[in-house]
């Protein structure tokens, strides 16, 4: 085997290197001879140009990421923000919890089910590295129009491979989204949430300080899985080569993953751990410069000792390498012995690899030679930073001209509730989430299709402290709105998930998003992309949830077609006590039926126009953040006083579909009149700001003085009970025949 | 009066401990965590063997796992009368462990299901099963991908003529099971298994609608505090 090493570095400055093929630019090919005043070795060439890929370094999108900081609303319970592994929010009594949203959208179009599993493998040891017990899943999924051939592919599998690796995980997955527009045909959005929970005085962070102390990598020996995974996969554009890619894609075992989760948590117990970080993208590379940089500044590695599953590596590989469920964590000399001793209980092969310096230098060896040696910091964290142009999409102007308005209304609303009812977008996802294990851990309070997930606190670590408290977890996106105005259709995003939160009783405290757009060199794209994030960052501010974390994707584009600009955001939520929570939907008959919030005629990138006309323009509904606030506020007051019997948010579909879902939760049906004339406005626009409420009769105007405090509109529709849905003069639908219509919806298609 | 001890083991890949020791404790026992790696059963007065993929479900569900240094300990003890419920990867193992015919193979579907299943008690003279009413009514979570009772003619027809089917799936058939059968026991009614997981079914707040799992836990507490 040939090395490229220092030395020879030194000898042959000229030497011709394949930057290119790795993604790199010349002047950051330059830059990179700058800092080293010399050519960088192969080794160092891999380390460069994955931790300066789009996806490590946040090139195209720091610039505009900036805004979560500078505009973050101030809040107490933020304990650690953006930059580190996942953020860390305070939800009392000493705990805390730890969440983030990532996506894996290129490898699950490329091979669904490995692409899709190891998503979640990867968000799950992120989770993991904060010093936190996993207890959590959500995946928020895009596809495909659900009658295209190739969405037959990529669901099943994507569906499989997160069946398959978190239910082998034991942990519950509470919730998401499952979105099909024939926009993500060739760019599926795989984004996929984990939460963990921790003592508040238990944080973990991926930083390596003292000198002397062990740099241990442990887990699953590394082989040649997800080589140049980082920078060819995840910021390359697909054309139609994508199955001369294949191999890039990582293959995960969730059973070395479970057993990585019990092993460090007993790690975390014994205090044996100084620093610790997950090994995602980029592998070694990633994980020894961001240890290092965080630290005391050096350290010196022996890349021989890496264990490998392949013998024939080479370094560049092992450096490169995307193997899963794997750790690096700093360890002090004397609990070197302890470490070991936790880890062969759990079968968890771990090595100690090299050691900290102070010496401000990462230095790798393979086979005494020196084939590494680079300050860390240039490589984690002073990557190329780029001001992309943009500008406003040419068509947008007539895009927002084009409004719903010339759209024929419908004569027959009883047909266009069952047809929206029954469309892939409305109807019962249940096809996906039976394949998901929501049980496990035994903590789950509520899971999809509530419009939130919730989990008990006190029984998830045996013997920890009790509490009554719980967390909600809601993710939402609407890349229909976003298209029409990416600043309020990312708005809208984050006052759906925080709506999903308030509609249970907790209240919202903390974001994580994830940003799927095209191409960032596309200036088009670039402009909905600044638009988008400006708009979270003014929405976080005036709702008072700071951002904590997240993940951008670019280049979800085929050719020079990009999806939708899809910011997703996940809010999470804290209850108080979580016996209170507020079931979905109507939960028993004789109750009456509240809509809070204002209806307006609003159908610019409604279901409505999407089912019915195939039509997107106009406008997307208000994003009134104040009304949103309001109405979150009733409701978290209202669930803490006992007055709700169940609630449900108003979103895609509008009342009419809430109504239906509401209806289905329990079987339980309801005889409503409409607040406003025009019954077509009143059943199908979605406003945002509006959530359902039932209520005992005798609870009505606590409800009513609350809302009117808060200056939320509140009307008495009228009672829950029979076994139909009925709106008065308009419809009546038998609730069996809505139970038909809604789960036949995916297996019509899937099965 | 101590109270009884009720073994939870915990093999690699186990997911479902946690649940099975929170709701023997919720019964009034004392749950006993026991670790497949060592020969020791601790003197527990029953065990319960919950779900996940121990092993990871290597070479076929629960077939490493019945040669683990505990199970060694555990089979004989079972076959001399110690109360065992094996619920979901428990019940692979004890059928890999022939401490109960037949298998449990991929379902019919071939998809992984989770749902809240309607289950008909068939026996309630076992261990485990005493507190019900026979062809009682009720609902546990289901969660598996290889769930689906096989066994050959014989063996079903011994079951069968013997009543050794505890519980059947109502409804419908979530996994193509023969007979509809969710779960059996041996002869002596001291080992019963079943894809069903009760411990998902002990509290109003959490987990599936209901509480009908508690059966399964007062039914061995009255028959450990009677021996």
């Amino acid at each position: 085997m040939n090395i490229d090493t220092v030395r020879r570095a030194q000898e042959t400055p000229d030497e011709r290197q394949p930057y290119a093929e790795l993604g790199m630019k010349d002047d950051e090919y330059q830059r990179v001879r700058e800092i080293l005043g010399r050519r960088p070795t192969s080794a160092e060439l891999a380390i460069y140009s994955v931790m300066w890929s789009e996806h490590c370094s946040y090139k195209s999108s720091k610039v505009h990421l900036r805004q979560f900081a500078t505009k973050a609303p101030k809040s107490e319970a933020l304990l650690v923000g953006m930059g580190e592994n996942a953020g860390v929010v305070d939800i009392g009594d000493g705990w805390a919890a730890t969440f983030k949203i990532e996506s894996h959208n290129h490898p699950s179009y490329v091979e669904p089910h490995q692409g899709a599993a190891t998503g979640v493998g990867g968000i799950v040891r992120d989770i993991m590295s904060m010093g936190a017990r996993p207890i959590a899943v959500m995946d928020s999924l895009r596809f495909g129009g659900a009658d295209q051939p190739d969405t037959r592919r990529v669901l099943p599998g994507v569906v499989e491979g997160i069946s398959h690796y978190g239910n082998c995980l034991g942990l519950p997955n509470i919730g998401g989204e499952v979105v099909f527009d024939p926009c993500y045909i060739g760019n599926p959005l795989v984004n996929a949430l984990c939460v963990g929970l921790l003592r508040k005085d238990q944080i973990k962070l991926a930083t390596a300080p003292g000198p002397g102390n062990k740099v241990v990598l442990f887990g699953a020996r590394t082989g040649a899985d997800g080589i140049g995974g980082a920078s060819v996969l995840a910021s390359a554009t697909f054309e139609d080569e994508s199955h001369a890619k294949r191999p890039a894609v990582q293959v995960g075992d969730p059973f070395m993953e479970k057993l990585l989760i019990e092993c460090c948590l007993e790690l975390y117990q014994a205090d044996v751990v100084v620093g610790i970080q997950d090994l995602g993208a980029a592998g070694v590379s990633c994980a020894t410069t961001e240890l290092a940089a965080k630290g005391t500044g050096g350290m010196e590695v022996n890349l021989n000792l890496v264990p490998l599953r392949d013998p024939t590596l080479r370094p560049e590989e092992i450096l490169m390498s995307e193997s899963q469920e794997r750790m690096m964590a700093v360890v002090k000399p004397d609990d070197i012995p302890a470490f070991m001793a936790i880890c062969e209980k759990w079968d968890v092969p771990a090595t100690v690899i090299g050691e900290v310096t102070d010496t401000g230098r990462l230095v790798m060896t393979w086979d005494g030679e020196v084939i590494v040696d680079i300050p860390p910091g240039t490589a984690a964290d002073e990557g190329p930073v780029y001001e992309r142009p943009l500008r406003e999409p040419a068509g947008q102007a007539a895009l927002n001209a084009d409004g719903p308005e010339r759209l024929p209304r419908p004569t027959d609303l009883r047909e266009t509730l069952l047809t929206l009812l029954g469309s892939p977008n409305l109807g019962s996802k249940e096809w996906v989430t039976s394949q998901y294990d929501r049980y496990v851990r035994g903590n789950t309070v509520l899971a999809q299709p509530a419009d939130a997930g919730m989990l008990r606190i006190s029984e998830t670590m045996p013997g920890a402290q009790e509490t009554t408290r719980g967390i909600a977890l809601a993710t939402d996106g609407n890349g229909r709105y976003a298209k029409l105005d990416p600043y309020s259709g990312a708005q809208l995003a984050l006052a759906e998930a925080y709506r999903n939160v308030a509609v249970t009783g907790a209240r919202p405290l903390a974001v994580t998003n994830c940003l799927n757009f095209g191409s960032p060199e596309d200036p088009e794209v670039m402009w909905q992309f600044s638009e988008a994030v400006r708009g979270l960052a003014d929405a976080c501010r005036t709702l008072g949830v700071p951002v904590t974390g997240g993940n951008v994707s670019f280049y979800n584009q085929t050719g020079s077609t990009a999806i939708h600009p899809t910011p997703v955001v996940g809010v999470l939520g804290v209850i108080d006590n979580v016996a209170q929570r507020v079931r979905s939907g109507f939960t028993a008959p004789g109750l009456r039926v509240l809509l809070l919030g204002e209806t307006r005629e609003e159908f610019g990138g409604s279901e409505w126009a999407h089912v019915v006309h195939g039509h997107l323009g106009g406008l997307p509904p208000r994003a009134d953040l104040e009304a949103e606030r309001a109405l979150a506020e009733v409701l978290t007051e209202a669930a803490a006083r006992g007055l709700l019997e169940g609630s449900h948010d108003l979103s895609d579909g509008g009342l009419a579909i809430a109504l239906a879902e509401a209806c289905l939760a329990q079987g339980v049906g309801c005889t409503v009149t409409l607040p406003i004339e025009d019954a077509f406005v009143a059943l199908f626009s979605e406003s945002a700001a509006r959530a359902l409420v039932c209520v005992r009769p005798e609870a009505f105007d606590a409800v009513a003085n609350l809302c009117a405090r808060h200056e939320v509109p509140c009307y008495g529709l009228g009672l829950t009970g029979g076994s139909a849905l009925t709106v008065e003069g308009v419809l009546e639908i038998p609730v069996e025949e809505l139970r038909e219509v809604h789960a036949a919806a995916l297996p019509r298609i899937f099965d | 009066m101590s109270a009884a001890r009720v073994g939870v083991v915990t093999f690699p890949g186990t997911l479902d401990d946690q649940d099975a020791a929170r709701a023997v404790r919720l019964a009034g026992a004392e749950a006993v965590p026991l670790w497949h790696a060592d020969h020791d059963l601790k003197g527990v007065d029953a065990v319960f063997l919950p779900g996940g993929f121990s092993y990871g479900d290597y070479l076929r569900c629960g077939a490493i796992s019945r040669f683990s240094p505990l199970m060694t300990e555990l089979i004989p003890a079972a076959r001399a009368g110690l109360p065992v419920l094996g619920t979901c990867n428990g019940f692979q193992i004890l059928c890999e462990a022939h401490l109960l015919p037949g298998a449990l193979t991929r379902n019919e579907g071939l998809h992984y299901i989770c749902r809240d299943q309607l289950i008909r008690v068939e026996n309630t003279r076992t261990a485990w099963t005493s507190d019900f009413t026979e062809g009682q009514e009720i609902v546990l979570p289901i969660k598996h991908g290889e769930g689906r009772y096989v066994a050959d003619a014989a063996t079903l027809a011994e079951l069968e003529s013997t009543g050794r089917v505890v519980f059947r799936y109502a409804g419908s058939n979530p996994n193509g099971s023969l007979n509809d059968i969710a779960g059996i026991t041996n002869e002596a009614g001291n080992i019963v298994g079943l894809m069903p997981h009760p411990e998902h079914a002990v509290e109003e707040l959490t987990g599936a609608p209901g509480v009908d799992g508690r059966g399964f836990f007062t039914s061995i507490l009255k028959r450990l505090v009677n021996a």
